[in-house]
This record gives structure tokens, sequence and C-alpha cells, in this order.
């Protein structure tokens, strides 16, 4: 069965210099396999492609059912040096929700 | 000892809601009401503003909000923590003074954090061996020296604990971490040690969870964001702490929004890098040792944070001037909003070439179709689209650049595709880029100063 990370997780993204961070929540412990399993720094370096342009790196909280992908290079410089609308990549937690997840 | 201490979040950044604040201090009890109002970019305005007005260089909504907090912090026996003294944190405390004067408040005591500004000792630093090379690329400072703007150390909770042993009623800071400003009354009233590192970890995660304002109270929820009741009247997070660490999250009664497991889980994991090592001047918390329990009645329970040793270092963040920046944008109409826009930036770009001018960067985003998600956005059907925002920005070391580009938006309007509209304000002028530089500097080359005034 195929889920949109949308419909099982929920989050929060914000800046750390050029590199992005997005934290994904599961929203109960099901979900939370379900993201461990799918949501590797590899698929989400994928799903960012020509927006993340650096290394992807992958982090567990599992208390509090959370992953957390530090995305690098991804912001235009960072800052006050970036031209991007959304220069401290606010939305890229939602863009990440996008994410369908096959076979889950 | 108290057996308990709520310590309330009155902004999350400088230009929150005004009002909150004021509700934090008379909407319930509270013990302390501590305000962040310091982003990295923050600093180097304030040091710009303070080279034109040595009164300058500070938050100045402060003094007006404690016009208005002042008599009942007073009768309420509650203490004010902020960072919001900026690069000129005496100057600030003396406008609060003058404030409470005019209010025939005359004892009151305020405690002023300095020595975080080492922007014009980089040389003798340098000098005594630290390189204070960039933490991301490894490159030294001697680069950017002559460009540097403001140089800070980020101190952490421990000179605020010594400005409480001194009675003062209000702290003002410079350069303080975010999250030094709720981990300090928890060490002063609990007597907690500087190798308490749990529990100094323990008040780090309620930092960490207060600094943003209401973003842990349902603001910017990406969860169920339709649920959170009445935002137009959301109350700011509190943080209600226990002498063994465990630290409650609320809200005060009869606000808007919601603490809730997701909504402290949310900010949780708010620019965090890895959550094992949360490093701060006072000691790196394991966000992974993090436990919540949501308790109801929009009340969150944290507990069992566990903690390691400071590193013996303290961050250094510094700005830099590195050229120019400029963005404009103009709005097309159906029909063909969106292939109109991409003409109208095709022209714009073949103009800025043929004037020879030099970027080191232009970026060309469709508002209303990709500026937010870039190649994840849904592809559109043209007949379907009703607007389109064009925005264009450039970037450049050339100044006369960045001004050139300015010029070349408006035109297009008379000389481009049809339907457009939206450029108002005038020509967008240059701004001043600035950049980071974060480094490390050894803790026994910064020395804390804390005064009463």
């Amino acid at each position: 069965m195929n889920v949109l990370l949308k419909d099982i997780a929920h989050g929060r993204s914000g800046d750390k210099g050029d590199a992005a961070n997005i934290g994904i929540i599961a929203y109960d412990d099901k979900g939370f396999e379900i993201i461990m399993k799918h949501l590797t720094a590899e698929r989400v370096k994928k799903h960012f492609e020509g927006i993340c342009l650096g290394k992807v790196e992958r982090f567990e909280l599992p208390n509090i059912r959370a992953l957390n992908f530090l995305l690098h290079n991804t912001l235009g410089g960072g800052g006050t040096v970036s031209l991007k609308h959304d220069a401290q990549g606010k939305t890229l937690a939602a863009a990440l929700l996008r994410m369908e997840i096959e076979d889950a | 000892m108290k057996d308990k201490i709520r310590i309330a979040s009155g902004q999350g950044f400088w230009g929150d809601l005004i009002d909150a604040p004021y509700h934090q201090v008379t909407k319930g009890e509270i013990d302390y009401l501590v305000m962040d109002y310091l982003a990295e970019v923050t600093m180097s305005i304030l040091q710009k503003q303070k080279n034109k007005n040595p009164d300058f260089g500070y938050a100045r909504d402060i003094p007006d909000l404690m016009k208005r907090i002042l008599p009942a912090i007073k009768e309420k026996k509650i203490k004010v923590v902020t960072n919001g003294g900026g690069v000129n944190p005496v100057a600030c405390a003396e406008a609060v003074i003058n404030v409470a004067k005019e209010l025939k408040i005359n004892d009151l005591k305020i405690g002023v954090i300095l020595g975080d500004d080492i922007s014009k000792r980089i040389d003798e630093i340098i000098a005594s061996g630290s390189e204070l090379n960039n933490m991301d690329t490894g490159e030294s400072i001697k680069n950017v020296k002559d460009k540097l703007l403001s140089a800070n150390v980020y101190f952490g909770a421990f000179p605020i604990v010594e400005a409480l042993k001194r009675d003062a009623d209000i702290v003002i800071t410079g350069r303080t971490t975010d999250t030094g400003l709720t981990l300090a009354p928890m060490i002063y009233e609990f007597g907690w040690k500087p190798d308490d590192y749990n529990l100094l970890s323990a008040g780090t995660v309620a930092g960490h969870i207060l600094e943003c304002g209401a973003q842990s109270s349902g603001g910017n929820f990406l969860g169920d964001w339709e649920s959170i009741p009445n935002m137009a009247e959301i109350g700011f997070p509190i943080a209600e702490a226990y002498p063994n660490g465990e630290v409650v999250i609320t809200k005060h009664k009869n606000t808007g929004g919601r603490v809730s497991f997701e909504t402290v889980a949310e900010q949780l994991v708010y620019e965090i890098g890895d959550p094992v090592q949360y490093i701060t001047p006072d000691c790196v918390a394991d966000f992974t040792s993090i436990k919540l329990e949501d308790l109801g009645n929009d009340r969150v329970k944290v507990y069992d944070v566990k903690g390691k040793p400071e590193t013996g270092f303290y961050k250094v963040s510094c700005s830099y001037a590195d050229g120019y920046s400029a963005s404009a944008s103009l709005t097309y109409s159906w029909p063909q909003a969106l292939t109109k826009a991409k003409a109208a930036d095709k022209i714009l770009r073949r103009r800025l070439e043929l004037l020879n001018l030099k970027f080191d960067e232009i970026r060309t985003e469709f508002i209303g179709y990709n500026a937010c998600h870039g190649p994840l956005s849904t592809k559109l059907d043209e007949d379907l689209i009703n607007e389109i925002m064009l925005r264009v920005a450039v970037r450049s070391h050339d100044y006369n650049s960045v001004e050139r580009f300015g010029k070349e938006i408006a035109p297009l309007i008379l000389t481009g595709p049809p339907s457009v509209t939206g450029f108002a304000g005038g020509r967008p002028k240059p701004s001043e880029v600035v950049a980071y530089w974060p480094a490390l500097i050894p803790k026994k080359l910064v020395k804390p100063e804390i005064r009463i005034l």
C-alpha cells in the first residue's frame, strides 16, 4: 500500500547556516516504523534533487518518534547571502511531506 | 528553595507579537519573563545603529515594553531576563532605568552582562594562538578580518545567574544563548551546580522549547493546524520547572493556541543538528534522551533529559560585509500567466547581459508556482492559473550592477509581455549582504563582566 508521508507524519524545518534542518515526527508507533525503514538519507537526498546540493545526514530521536535530517548546501548560501524567497528553508518540511512511500 | 518556578517566554525574535510579554505578566502567575531578541542578522544591524549613534545598538522596543510591564513585575516580584541588550546592554539598561524613574520606581536593580563583544580584540586573540577559523569551511579569519561588522561570543546561563545572585530584578545581556536565558533562573533558584550536567541539560531543553515563543504552543504547527483554537489570542509557552529537572510546558488559561505532545515535539526538532550533541556553553544536551508526556489541558511533561560536560569553548559569531543584493517582483495575470512571467525573465536577463553587468548570482522564482518547493512543485495547467508573481533577485560585489538591475524592472511593464502589474514602491535599492563567520574560542580568552546598575 502506498502512503503519503503527510498522512503519517508532521514536522518543522529551519536553517543552520547554508544547511536546512528538517525534523519529521510520526503520529504513532506504526508511522515511526515506516519512516525508520523508508525515510533514509539517500531517499531524502533523491527527493530534494536540484534543491539539496550537498550531503544529507539522518539522525534518530525514537523517544519522540522523530527523525532529523540535515541537508547541506541547500539554502543558496544561507543568512542574508541567500537570494531564495525561502532563504531559511521554512517550507522544506512541507516539501518532504509530499513524498509517497511505496509498499509501506 | 522554591519547589517550582514558572518561566514565561515573551518574545521568539525581535519583531514578535509586541503584547505577548504584557499578557505573560498579567494573565496568570509567573516568576520569570524571558525574552530572546537576537537572531544572527540582528547583531550586525545593531552594530551599524551603534556606529551611527553610540546610544543605540539594543532592541529599542524594550523601554516602551518596560513602561507597560514595570508596575506589574514590581508588584508581583517577577524577574526579567533578556538578551535584547544587543551590542549596547548598558545603554539599554540606562533607558529602562529612565523609564522606571518616570514611573516613580526608584529601587530597580538591573544586571548587565558585558564582555561578549570581541570585535576590537581580533588581532590580540589571533596573537594568543586562537585562529578563529571558520567552523564550517576551515578558512582563516584573516581573509575577512578587514570586512568584519561584528564579532560576539555566545555566553551561557552562568553570568546571568551571577547577576541574579546580586539581586538584579532585570538582567540585560548582549549575545547570550537563547537557552541560557531560561536555564539561568533554574540554576539560581534550585542551586544547580556547573557539573550537574543532566539538570543543566534539562533546563537547556526547556530553553529550546521556549526560545521561539509560540512556536511550541500552536503557532507554525504543521500537524493538524486548523484545529488549533483561537490563534488570534495565542498564549506563549511557560516552563514550569522543578528542582529535579522535570519541566512542564504549559500556557496561561484563557489564551489561544495549544500545548500538546505534537506542538512541543515540532519545536524540539527545530533547527537542531546531531541531537546527541546539542552544544551550549553550559553543557552538551542529548536530545535523544528527552521524554515527553502529554498530561492534557495544555500541559506536557519533559523529563529524563541527559547531558554531558561543556566543551571548554565558546562559539563566536562574526558577521562581515560581502557585497550587495536586490530583489524585485512583477505580477502577470491569466491568460498564460506563467509563460508571460518566464518570457519577461528571459528578456530581463538578456538586457542585463547586454549591459555587461557583473553578478555572482541571478535567481528567478515564480511565486504561485515554485518559489517554495522548486522542482518538487506540481506541474500547473496554465488555463487554471489566475496569476503568477515573477521574482528576480541578484547578488554582486559590484554595487553599480545591483543598482542598475533595480532600474531594469519597471521598464518591463511597457516593453515586455502584457497584463502585468504590481510594481510599486520605486526601484529596489541595493542592500548590503551580511555573511556569517562561525568560530570557536577557548573559554579562558573571554571573561564575562557583570555590572549592577
